[in-house]
């Protein structure tokens, strides 16, 4: 399963409970403010890290480049909107906002 | 794989409405099938000819309508939201409509996926 | 109808009740896909617990209260209600402050069940 999260995690705590939920093999994908999370350095790159053990993370690049995050965590992939379609195609979707 | 696409949130105010329309547009360049974008919640206002954005912004109703025209994707609004928002025929952009849940529910069975955008 | 026209489809309600329009309209949604016989779970994560919270009066706000919606819910064949264990403890609730039973479960088990799901979808 593919969990989108749009949400700053300094906002909201939808990251931390997504994270809650997560099923070894599902993917996590940060859009929109969703994407703060992933930048470097940040106080959430241990958390990134963590679901990292068992799911694989994107975050979606022109969100990235539209906030001027250009050092993301390492390990997290980068994909544009087709990435995401191919993402969907791959994975059920579970959209949290 | 056939996709079919809720939206949540209204035009301008949220970024729903755009990375929804990016991930339709992206879909169908790779040669999927988006079958319908269903509208409920404020995601209704997304529909209203009325909105008149300044000229150098995009236009988020006739985009959805052009995107309905050129690639057969049904575009509609649930109508029980309409009715609260003030959204009726006579303000419907080209190319799109208003429907009951049940639509919703048909798009469900019909399609591979329910990709859902929000707020 | 045949059975395979039936998806399961899990709503999840995360919201507080009346702050904002979306577990009222997800309540539409659902009861309008029971209609259609679809199965149907319902899931209460974060806040969406409040949605459940008996003793609610919305006579002085002036907004039509749905409470009691949640409890004719039974009657529309939707018997799935779960509820996020972690979401009712951490709100300081127990099941005995809740409107309908519902199953009290682990993220762990919540989440394998969205696994299992046609469609999931967030009010």
């Amino acid at each position: 399963m593919l969990h989108t999260i749009n949400k700053s995690p300094f906002e909201t705590s939808t990251m931390e409970t997504c994270s809650r939920f997560l099923q070894p093999g599902d993917a996590v994908l940060f859009i929109e403010d969703g994407v703060y999370a992933a930048q470097e350095g940040n106080r959430f790159s241990a958390d990134i890290r963590s679901i990292m053990e068992k799911s694989n993370v994107y975050a979606l690049r022109p969100d990235l480049e539209a906030r001027g995050i250009d050092r993301i965590t390492e390990g997290i992939g980068v994909v544009d909107y087709q990435g995401f379609v191919s993402l969907v195609e791959e994975h059920q979707v579970n959209s949290w906002f | 794989m056939n996709i079919g696409i809720l939206l949540k949130e209204g035009p301008y105010n949220h970024q729903a409405s755009d990375t929804a329309y990016k991930f339709a547009e992206a879909a169908i360049a790779m040669g999927h099938k988006v079958d319908a974008v269903f509208l409920y919640n404020d995601g209704v206002t997304n529909v209203t000819r009325l909105m008149d954005p300044p000229q150098d912004d995009r236009h988020i109703a006739r985009r959805w309508g052009e995107l309905s025209k050129n690639h057969g994707v049904e575009v509609l609004a649930c109508i029980a939201a309409s009715k609260r928002r003030g959204i009726s025929d006579e303000v419907l952009v080209e190319g799109s409509g208003i429907t009951g849940l049940g639509t919703l529910t048909d798009i469900v069975i019909r399609n591979d996926r329910l990709v859902i955008f929000g707020d | 109808m045949a059975d395979d026209n039936i998806r399961k489809i899990m709503h999840v309600m995360r919201r507080a009740p009346h702050g904002t329009i979306y577990t009222y309209e997800g309540l539409e949604m659902i009861l309008i896909m029971a209609a259609y016989e679809q199965d149907i779970s319902v899931v209460f994560i974060g806040d969406g617990v409040y949605a459940l919270k008996k003793g609610q009066d919305t006579t002085g706000i002036g907004i039509k209260g749905f409470a009691k919606t949640f409890m004719a819910l039974d009657g529309y064949d939707v018997e799935k209600l779960y509820v996020d264990r972690v979401s009712l403890e951490e709100r300081g609730l127990t099941e005995g402050d809740l409107l309908v039973d519902v199953e009290v479960m682990d993220a762990s088990e919540i989440g394998r069940l969205m696994t299992e799901q046609d469609a999931v979808i967030h009010h």
